[in-house]
């Protein structure tokens, strides 16, 4: 009796291909796509890293002169201390946060609990325009609108004090309106969308079960979000955060267009200063490929991608926990 | 201990609002009724699932709603505690009186009914904390912090839903999801004892249940029949015949979505049932 085998010519089970080999064509199409995704952000990484290092491998500066205060590349010894800018980074985003999650998990409650289906089909469109409005468009209108209103309006000192105690609290005031303040702000319109959006999907997917078992108790249906709602989807909208964080600190443009541009460090929301993205694009155009100065620049977009890559690791982070609970 | 020793305003049993309008009807109701309906009909948009249903359920007794699917015995459930409510689209017409105070009236705090009226669903849905703030959870929302009144209740509540001797060790410590599913249906049959109802609407709470989960369930309410009354729905007519003392039987036709073709005790319907189509249902011959 003729074996099985012996029906068919070559064994292929036996052979070893390679790898591209043993995929078909719609198989192989996707596996180069997903491949070329990671070599370019693996290069891209690569080279930022090599960039950014140049300053201290190349140029010898120490990393304690790069966190310094002093920011100066046309002196006779040119000096490049960053603080300026990566704690105006961190203000202005942390200010723009500050306005903007209690709006937009506001936003998102209303949209996921509250609001009916006519309120919804409003929202919910609008929210998807704020996206598609380009920063330069919002920076603008921060020139245009809002500068001039802080200016106009709070121009002198400002200064709070009590009858005995005296000044409790006193800040400059706005001289031009480019301010910590106006950044903020316009920064806060732009990442609203974004913590809006991943807090609501975050609330919607609490299972609906929680919610009818909260109110069949007899809870009221804001007890049920405070103590069923919140808790749950609390990890969720931590990512909303996160993600509105990694926005703002790499939004360029439009708060470069409000902020002033003075790379001094930051002292009240009045006053005028920078952070590492719009001293990175006003200054690009000065420099040349290899001298200190555009090596520094360089350094500044490797201090943004570690930002970039910390907030990733956080929001991965976030989400395992609340897998592992 | 009394569960309902730990609230002592008793404010917190009875809505007030009705209560002048609801004058005349207890005058005129049997003192050991506890729930009656008066023409209920139900529907979802067009869509009618509960059709002109009139019925009365006994003070601390059992009622089976029983009957194929879609015959709207789960939507006629739910109006006795308001849940239909939540559903957009959903209207409920006619009366649903709760020791003759009729609960559908604009100015009724559903809050306060759905103290009175708990509610156990097909799923359990344990909430995501402990075991201990999982019941906890409905006493504190009311106010009630005083830990030892808290730990009390707890102990009372569990117990009663004979889940005590299994969680008592790590009360605080596990999670009411970490449960198995009939431990979970126990804890929220738990949760609902621990807000002190009057009444508790099961909507097929052994469904999702292993034979001896199921078992125990209809164990812990007969011993939950002596002090409420207990409606619930069920497709198993086995669970319907063991645990209840009146059973209605819903269907449906093309023409009359969900109605109630007859209503008896449950030794009557499913022994000598009136309706050819109640005996068609139980003897299997159809649904």
């Amino acid at each position: 009796m003729a074996s099985l085998t012996s029906a068919y010519p070559t064994s292929k089970l036996r052979a070893k291909p390679g790898l591209l080999e043993r995929l078909d064509l719609p198989r192989r199409v996707v596996f180069v796509a997903a491949a070329s995704m990671i070599i370019v952000v693996a290069m891209l990484m690569i080279f930022i890293v090599w960039q950014g290092t140049q300053l201290f491998v190349k140029d010898g500066y120490s990393l304690g002169a790069i966190f310094d205060a002093k920011w100066d590349p046309l002196a006779d010894t040119p000096e490049f201390g960053i603080l300026p800018f990566i704690l105006g980074t961190i203000v202005v985003t942390a200010g723009a946060l500050l306005i903007s999650t209690p709006l937009s998990v506001g936003v998102a409650l209303f949209l996921s609990e509250v609001a009916p289906k006519w309120a919804k089909s409003i929202v919910q469109p609008a929210l998807e325009i704020f996206v598609g409005i380009p920063s330069v468009v919002w920076g603008w209108l921060g020139i245009t609108v809002l500068v001039p209103f802080l200016a106009d309006t709070f121009n002198g000192p400002i200064v709070i004090s009590l009858p005995i105690v005296g000044t409790i609290f006193s800040m400059p005031g706005f001289l031009t309106g480019f301010s910590w303040l106006a950044g903020s702000l316009v920064l806060s319109i732009m990442v609203l969308p974004t913590i809006t959006s991943v807090s609501y999907d975050a609330f919607r997917a609490v299972p609906q079960e929680l919610r009818t078992g909260s109110l069949a108790l007899g809870t009221t249906r804001w007890q049920m979000i405070r103590h069923i709602l919140i808790p749950s989807a609390l990890s969720g909208v931590l990512t909303a955060v996160v993600l509105g964080m990694t926005r703002a600190a790499g939004e360029a443009l439009a708060v470069q267009m409000v902020i002033g541009n003075s790379p001094t460090l930051p002292e009240a929301i009045t006053q005028p200063m920078t952070t590492l993205t719009s001293q990175i694009t006003l200054d690009m155009g000065n420099t040349v490929f290899g001298e200190p100065w555009q090596d520094a620049l360089w350094t500044m977009s490797l201090v943004l991608l570690v930002i970039s890559i910390t907030s990733v690791v956080l929001v991965r982070v976030i989400n395992k926990r609340r897998m592992g609970s | 201990m009394p569960i309902t020793a730990v609230y002592p305003e008793p404010v917190l049993r009875r809505v007030e609002v009705t209560a002048p309008r609801a004058a005349v009807q207890v005058a005129a109701r049997p003192a050991d009724i506890k729930i009656a309906t008066e023409h209920v009909s139900i529907s979802y948009g067009d869509k009618v699932a509960v059709r002109d249903v009139s019925l009365t359920v006994q003070d601390r007794s059992i009622l089976a709603l029983i009957g194929p699917s879609g015959s709207g015995k789960s939507t006629f459930l739910r109006c006795f505690n308001r849940m239909n409510d939540l559903i957009p689209g959903a209207s409920v017409k006619g009366e649903v009186c709760l020791d003759g105070e009729n609960v559908m009236e604009a100015d009724v705090s559903v809050v306060e009914l759905r103290r009175r009226v708990g509610m156990v669903f097909q799923r359990p849905n344990p909430f995501p904390m402990s075991i201990y703030e999982n019941v906890a959870y409905g006493p504190r929302r009311r106010g009630l912090n005083d830990r030892r009144k808290l730990n009390d209740l707890v102990e009372t509540s569990l117990k009663r839903a004979a889940l005590w001797d299994e969680v008592k060790d790590d009360l605080r410590r596990k999670s009411g999801l970490a449960l198995s599913g009939g431990q979970q249906q126990r804890l929220c049959i738990a949760r609902v004892l621990a807000t002190d109802p009057e009444v508790i609407l099961m909507d097929e709470p052994a469904s999702a249940l292993d034979p001896v989960s199921t078992l125990r369930i209809e164990e812990l309410m007969r011993e939950l029949r002596e002090a409420y009354t207990i409606v619930i729905v069920t497709h198993n007519m086995q669970q319907a015949a063991r645990v209840s003392d009146v059973t209605a039987f819903f269907t449906m036709a093309d023409d009359r979505a969900g109605y109630l073709v007859e209503v008896g005790p449950t030794g009557q319907i499913f022994t000598r049932p009136s309706e050819q189509l109640t005996e068609d249902y139980i003897s299997g011959r159809f649904g």
